[in-house]
């Protein structure tokens, strides 16, 4: 493991910031288990549960949580400068930071998810959208971790796109569809497990090369900002 | 041995000027960088570091710019002054992993040279967030002399450290100087400077305002007219008495007291002692009323 990669997941680990995660995923778990055990219909609950909770909330919110907490937070306290003073190429500090972020935040979502999908469909549907939201966290976290490089309100601006752009808009400006996280994370598991329960708005393509478009993106351009950091001298 | 070369450096953030066109070249030895608070001493630093690219002018290690080359850390160390940690490891963790970062070939060996540089060795596995301030600001030279590097800049270093640990870290920079290292560190507080350095640049409003010999400029500094307020069982008398004296350039009388302008501290400091004595006049007080650093400072810019 890099060094990098340990620091990161020890300060993740260490924070108490870390505990605001683990509320959502077992909310979701107790639903699909409540549903389950009254033997309420898969067709009236998945829908709400899968997708409108576990997609559309606990997926991004988790990652909105870590993506902007293994960078973001270690610039709020000042403690980034010890990293940076190392003759290290930025893309060795964004990339291992990335992949806890990425890493944690799937394994945080994808558990609930595929044994929700298990209780109201299948293996097969459990599996899918694990897989699905595995690469959902994987660009939702580059998404975050560029923002707190980018805006020094990653949370903020964060929650806007989460809850405004892919939340709301989406509801009412179909266009929007094509730039959500959560449309492209929703095809894919369409996709693997074709059910009646989530409903597609964007192709299978569209949705696999934005999702590499976005997860690509987003990291080069953390990884230039990361390059150009500048220390305000809040000091003196 | 390398060189840090500042040429032309400003540094504006939208209307305000932090950094205002200094020049300097920083060689073996210890650099003291000396002024107020809000002369820009950390943008300075920061720009040397490169955590700030210069608004115009360059800044170089060895010919190669700091800003956007993360090679230099090679060969520079950073102690900035927010004292932040990562304060779930141990200082032992700490400067191991920096260690790591740099790809020493023996990194344990190297932060346990470091950690026994600084003299942390007895609280080396306990947790940095149990650290007392000075501690901690140990904990951090540590992890940034682990690679040995040639230069080494310090913000503020003595700051929040008792007089052991500021003694020790004083002997501490000697070393390094003497061994051939580049070490700058900026202060605020003049006495600090006059231990450590025998070269020391004054920044004053974001320019440089003195720049050498640290004794010379100390001269200069203490050779300044001082303005002191002085009351006295007769006043009136002791401002006839004092006008008499070459050290007295002017007094003058008010209901509050006597405003005595000195030309020579040290004569006048003297003198009135003397004058009192032999007049029969009680002084009740005497409080040099410019002794702020700023006003040292503007002196010097002044001057």
């Amino acid at each position: 493991m890099s060094t990098i990669t340990w620091i990161t997941a020890r300060g993740l680990f260490g924070r108490r910031r870390f505990l605001l995660l683990l509320p959502l995923p077992l909310v979701l778990l107790g639903l699909a288990v409540l549903c389950r055990s009254l033997g309420v219909d898969p067709g009236e609950w998945g829908p709400p549960v899968l997708v409108g909770l576990g997609l559309a909330v606990v997926l991004p919110v988790v990652a909105l949580i870590i993506g902007t907490g293994v960078l973001g937070a270690e610039i709020d306290d000042g403690t980034v400068v010890h990293i940076l003073t190392k003759p290290l190429p930025r893309w060795q500090i964004v990339l291992p930071k990335l992949a806890v972020a990425a890493g944690v935040s799937a394994a945080t979502v994808a558990l609930p998810l595929y044994v929700a999908g298990v209780l109201a469909d299948s293996v097969r549907l459990g599996l899918a959208l694990a897989a699905a939201a595995t690469l959902g966290a994987l660009a939702y976290s580059a998404l975050f971790l560029a923002l707190s490089l980018v805006t020094r309100r990653p949370v903020l601006l964060g929650l806007v796109y989460v809850l405004i752009w892919e939340g709301l808009l989406g509801n009412f400006v179909s266009g929007t569809k094509v730039l959500s996280i959560q449309q492209y994370v929703i095809a894919l598991a369409d996709r693997l497990a074709p059910t009646g329960l989530l409903e597609t708005t964007v192709s299978v393509p569209v949705a696999s090369v934005m999702t590499a478009l976005i997860s690509i993106g987003f990291t080069v351009l953390a990884v230039d900002r990361l390059r150009s950091f500048s220390v305000a001298g809040e000091t003196s | 041995m390398s060189t840090l070369s500042l040429t032309g450096v400003s540094r504006w953030y939208g209307n305000v000027v932090a950094v205002n066109d200094i020049s300097m070249t920083l060689g073996p030895g210890v650099t003291g960088l000396l002024g107020p608070n809000g002369a820009g001493k950390t943008t300075l630093l920061h720009m040397m570091a490169g955590f700030l690219s210069p608004s115009r002018g360059t800044v170089t290690l060895d010919d190669e710019p700091t800003w956007r080359n993360p090679d230099v850390y090679r060969r520079l160390g950073l102690v900035s002054e927010r004292e932040a940690v990562q304060s779930y490891l141990t200082a032992y963790e700490f400067v191991l992993a920096s260690a790591k970062l740099h790809r020493l070939a023996d990194p344990a060996a190297a932060a346990r040279r470091a950690i026994d540089l600084v003299e942390l060795e007895s609280a080396q596995d306990r947790r940095i967030g149990t650290y007392s301030k000075g501690m901690r600001q140990r904990a951090r030279v540590a992890a940034a002399l682990v690679h040995d590097p040639q230069v080494l800049l310090l913000d503020e270093p003595f700051n929040g450290m008792d007089p052991r640990q500021r003694l020790h870290m004083m002997q501490l920079l000697h070393t390094l100087g003497d061994a051939g290292r580049t070490i700058l560190f900026s202060s605020h507080i003049l006495e600090e400077v006059e231990q450590v350095s025998g070269t020391v640049q004054v920044m004053v409003a974001g320019r440089l305002a003195a720049s050498g010999d640290f004794r010379t400029i100390r001269r200069l500094m203490t050779n300044r007219p001082h303005v002191f307020a002085v009351r006295s069982t007769d006043d009136r008398a002791l401002a006839v008495a004092l006008i008499a004296e070459p050290s007295v350039s002017g007094v003058e009388l008010d209901r509050t007291g006597l405003t005595v302008r000195a030309g020579d501290y040290g004569a006048f400091t003297r003198a009135l002692p003397r004058i009192a004595l032999t007049r029969g006049i009680r002084v009740r007080q005497l409080v040099p009323s410019d002794e702020s650093l700023e006003s040292v400072f503007s002196y010097l810019v002044e001057a």
